[in-house]
């Protein structure tokens, strides 16, 4: 909203600059954004919330610096030469859908002669952003921008001769062409202003071609009328048409102000347009509304504000905008009759603001709250921020989307039935780009990846931790915490030592030292194949039997899709089942007072035994005196057979009873080799 | 054999400080004072003297015998110095060579600055509530005073599952969940930070980004005590010279509502682009928590009040690290990630 200064004062003789005028608005909650100068006239930018409506006309915003200045409001004077025609010869109103239209007021002037309107006019209106028309139109939009007010002018001529208005809901498929020259197709909860035989105007919104004033008119029906907002806003945002005036009744229109209006662009339009004004106004009110009253507890104002202000400081902030303060029911409370241009106010709450936003938010004490309460995180909480502590040493964190291209689980190979192509759909997405809610992090973690490589950032490394959506059997989607990441190419390269790949070994390592950090000693990785990944080198990880999450070289199909030339390894792990499986911190193993022996021992295994397997026996066959088992070297091709890999390991012996000699730890070895002998075909090397 | 004594004493000292290895020294050791040694062949020459000459020689002979002793623990001392020197002087390394890259990572910067602005209100006794991203109108809109169809719907463009089912345009939802959860207890004291969804994006927004919502519900919960604790957050987060101010302002679900201003973070409130040269920045909306609000909750307006309030982390974020391109959080590229 556009207020020129010049415009205002005609309201309000104030003696501040406009930039303390701008700056007492913003400060009571009329923010101004700016203030424009044109040609030495200051133009207020208003950014008005929802609630304050009321200043989309200029007199209402006096109000509020007349409150602010202590100054005097003046309104216009309205004096009008009624002749001696009535109205009612000329005009029948009926209003058919009075829950959609509370108040229709007509006038009718006659004779007058379209042409520019002055200078001053024109002026005015092009500093609030409206463009001048002719005598009559402008007129109405000055009228709607003094008093909120929104006006339309049909050429009465151009009506049909039952000489009537009715308001009534169209009919489903009802076609009408508004003065925008744009034919409308209209639904049956859109009101209409209609002659008894066509529509003349979509209510609220817009009027229409057919009786659009025009050089020719000679008698124009004033319209100032009264429409349901809700109403309103439905069909203006069904036919994307907004206007002046449905902006206006959308937010609420004064029912009262009516009158006011329509008296003050009948004199308008005899003064500019040199009309005839017929005596009377045809006007329809089927819901009346008086100024609702409103108790207020002045105590209650400083429970809420933790002030000290007393009865009459309160009641005076009331009465600085020209409320009615009357005395209440009981002793401690006062009624308040708030005027109907006010419909933001309903509530003492609301009265308890209008106080703070005169006495000045900034004038408020400001005090610590004497809460007693212990702050902090809950166990799932710290587990999930140690979670993304640990990652963040390695890895860096990534936010993508939750939402994503449908196309993507087709990028991904998922099959046609997996259950993760059941995404939530949202309904009016801005682009297919951001259609569906992501049911993994898969696409985002390897859009983020090639995104980098496309940009020759090299070897991206990161990790992800955020809710995917699952349909189940309610309303609401379950939200499933993961923990995603995806690296590739190498480490950074250094003159110490040679750079390593980021390869599957490397994050599984991240996944164990994880899993080691946050407690879950349960954890194990299974060969597995999963859509998306590659075959042969992909695990389910597993907890116990539960599965909480996969590891794997991404497919190469898939990196092609995403346009990714390395190779990528990907995990992803559902939190909430690591919670489950983490077991709190505790001292599980004496230091152990003897020391411990460590014995190298290398194995020719078949090719295709599982590493965990050999492990895992060893592991049995050490038993008690095996504390630990690292695989340090692996070997296959040169010298040896092709279906044979020598693997070397490190074993690690201790006992509690006494220092360990020679021919235990031999005894505890060959039962080692004999049972990796005879379990796995094992041959010492 | 006295004098004979004191020219083996010198040619001894003599020789002693021209060895320069401690293994020679070692060797002049054995030949000086060794069983085959000089002094000890000289002094067999003892037994032909009288015992007066004995006694006498015999003193100088140990006085000699202990001070070549001496000389010769303080060349191997000097020795021993020298060759620690020399192998700390050729042991020195470049420091300025880099050390090993092996921490590659970091938290993205909105989970770093999303992690202070926990830390600041736990400290103050708040606990951490978390809801649902995909959420019901009914909370994210109605339970918060707003009803269908009402003009402040527009402040918030929505994604629409269905007609009941939409992604959360703000994190207030949760301050409805959490009180249903809670009452009649009190006092309610979260914070509730997460993703939230709006259909917007250009420069200077996001289709999606992330807020921190605050409520505290007690009895005689004031607006003095709602502007103190965020003054405090204010502070702790920007700094204490920075100034704060509150302008009246609107949402459904507070009243009074406001809006909270520090002095601008980069020009120190003389006016620069950022802050449309103001002097001020517009960081949270706030307010006393409207009674709708609070009955939708399970308490009554009248024995309880509270306050509520709302940021954009990305907002405190571009202000706090100088981010003048909103859409570089979600890009996720490198070298944007690596500076923090």
């Amino acid at each position: 909203m556009r207020v020129p200064t010049s415009w205002l004062k005609k309201y309000i003789n104030y003696t501040w600059s406009a930039e303390e005028v701008a700056e007492a608005l913003t400060m009571a909650g009329i923010a101004v954004e700016g203030i424009d100068d044109v040609e030495g006239d200051q133009v207020l930018e208003l950014d008005l919330t929802p609630n304050r409506g009321d200043c989309l006309g200029i007199i209402n915003v006096a109000r509020e610096v007349a409150a602010l200045t202590g100054e005097q409001l003046t309104l216009p004077e309205i004096k009008i030469q009624e002749n001696s025609e009535d109205v009612s010869s000329y005009i029948q109103v009926e209003i058919q859908d009075p829950d959609l239209c509370r108040r229709y007021a007509a006038r009718v002037v006659k004779n007058v002669k379209i042409a520019p309107s002055p200078a001053w006019m024109q002026e005015a209106l092009i500093r609030s952003g409206i463009r001048p028309i002719n005598n009559v139109v402008d007129v109405t939009n000055y009228v709607m921008l003094e008093t909120n007010q929104p006006l339309h002018a049909f050429d009465y001529h151009l009506l049909s001769e039952g000489k009537r208005i009715v308001v009534r809901r169209a009919y489903s498929g009802e076609k009408f062409t508004t003065l925008d020259d744009v034919e409308r197709v209209l639904e049956e909860n859109m009101l209409l202003i209609t002659d008894g035989e066509k529509p003349v105007a979509l209510a609220g919104v817009m009027g229409g071609q057919n009786t659009e004033i025009n050089d020719n008119t000679t008698t124009v029906l004033l319209e100032s009328a009264n429409f349901d907002p809700v109403n309103t806003r439905r069909t203006s945002q069904k036919l994307a048409l907004r206007s002046e005036s449905s902006m206006r009744f959308e937010k609420g229109v004064d029912i009262n102000g009516a009158i006011f209006a329509i008296n003050r662009a009948a004199q308008l339009i005899q003064e500019l347009a040199g009309g005839e004004v017929v005596s009377g106004i045809c006007d329809v009110c089927p819901r009346p509304q008086s100024p609702p009253t409103i108790k207020l507890r002045p105590q209650r104002v400083n429970e809420i504000l933790g002030t000290q202000l007393t009865a009459d400081e309160v009641i005076g902030y009331l009465k600085r905008l020209s409320f009615t303060v009357e005395p209440g029911a009981d002793q401690d409370s006062v009624h308040v009759t708030v005027p109907t241009y006010r419909p933001d106010l309903q509530i003492e709450v609301d009265l308890i603001e209008e106080v703070a936003r005169l006495h000045g938010y900034n004038a408020i004490p400001s005090q610590l709250p004497q809460v007693a309460s212990a702050g902090g995180l809950t166990s799932y909480q710290q587990f999930q921020a140690h979670i993304r502590d640990i990652m963040a040493a390695n890895l860096r964190e990534v936010i993508n989307y939750s939402f994503i291209n449908r196309d993507m689980f087709d990028r991904i190979m998922l099959p046609p039935e997996d259950y993760r192509r059941n995404a939530v759909v949202i309904a009016n997405p801005l682009s297919e780009e951001q259609g569906v809610m992501r049911t993994l992090l898969m696409p985002g973690l390897l859009t983020s990846i090639s995104r980098n490589l496309a940009r020759r950032n090299q070897n991206p490394a990161f990790f992800e931790m955020g809710a995917v959506f699952i349909p189940g059997e309610g309303k609401l989607p379950n939200e499933v915490l993961k923990l995603g990441a995806a690296v590739s190419g190498r480490s950074d390269i250094s003159w110490k030592m040679p750079p390593f790949e980021l390869d599957f070994y490397y994050l599984k390592g991240l996944v164990e030292d994880l899993f080691r950090q946050i407690g879950v000693k349960n954890g194990r990785f299974e060969a597995a194949v999963a859509p998306g990944f590659h075959p042969g080198r992909t695990a389910v990880i597993k907890c116990g039997e539960e599965e909480v999450g996969i590891i794997g070289e991404v497919h190469p199909q898939v990196l092609d899709n995403f346009e990714i030339k390395d190779r990528v390894v990907l995990t992803e792990l559902e939190v909430e089942k690591l919670y489950k499986h983490a077991v709190p911190r505790a001292m599980t193993e004496s230091i152990g007072r003897f020391p411990a022996v460590e014995r190298d021992l290398a194995v020719l295994l078949p090719l295709d035994t599982a590493a965990a397997e050999a492990i895992g026996v060893i592991r049995t066959a050490g038993e008690p005196l095996l504390r630990d088992v690292v695989i340090f070297d692996l070997f296959t091709g040169g010298q040896l057979p092709q279906d044979v890999k020598s693997l070397a390991f490190r074993l690690t012996f201790r006992s509690d009873e006494g220092t360990l000699t020679d021919s235990q730890v031999k005894e505890a070895i060959d039962n080692i080799v004999k049972e990796l002998e005879q379990k796995l075909g094992a041959k010492l090397r | 054999m006295l004098d004979k004594l004191n020219e083996l004493e010198r040619k001894a000292l003599q020789q002693i400080k021209e060895i320069e290895q401690i293994s020679e020294l070692n060797d002049l050791r054995v030949k000086l004072l060794g069983r085959k040694g000089e002094i000890t062949q000289l002094l067999r020459g003892l037994k032909d003297l009288s015992p007066e000459q004995r006694a006498e020689v015999g003193r100088v002979a140990n006085e000699v015998k202990e001070h070549v002793e001496n000389m010769l623990q303080q060349r191997n001392e000097e020795l021993q110095k020298r060759a620690l020197d020399e192998r700390l002087k050729a042991e020195t390394i470049d420091v300025t060579l880099p050390g090993i890259p092996l921490m590659r990572g970091s938290k993205h910067p909105l989970t770093q600055i999303r992690e202070e602005i926990q830390n600041i209100f736990i400290g103050m006794g708040f606990t951490v509530a978390e809801g649902p991203e995909v959420e019901l109108d009914y909370y994210n809109f109605e339970a918060l005073n707003v009803p269908k169809d009402h003009p402040a719907r527009d402040m918030q463009d929505s994604f629409y599952i269905d007609e009941d089912v939409l992604l959360r345009t703000h994190t207030s939802p949760v301050q409805v969940r959490t009180m249903e959860a809670m009452a009649p207890k009190l006092p309610v004291k979260i914070i509730v930070p997460g993703k939230v969804y709006r259909k917007d994006d250009d420069a200077t927004h996001s289709p999606m980004f992330q807020q921190i919502e605050g409520l505290l519900v007690d009895t005689n919960i004031t607006f003095a005590h709602l502007k103190a604790v965020l003054m405090s957050f204010a502070h702790s987060i920007f700094g204490e010279q920075v100034k704060v101010r509150y302008r009246p302002s609107f949402f459904p679900f507070t009243e009074p509502s406001a809006e909270m201003d520090i002095s601008c973070v980069i020009c120190g409130g003389d006016g620069c682009r950022v802050c449309s040269y103001t002097g001020w920045l517009e960081i949270l909306g706030a307010g006393m928590v409207h009674p709708r609000v609070l009955q939708y909750g399970g308490y009554d307006p009248e024995k309880v009040s509270g306050f509520a309030f709302g940021m954009g982390i990305e907002r405190i974020a571009m202000l706090k690290y100088g981010v003048n391109d909103l859409r570089l959080f979600f890009d996720n590229d490198q070298r944007f990630l690596k500076q923090f």
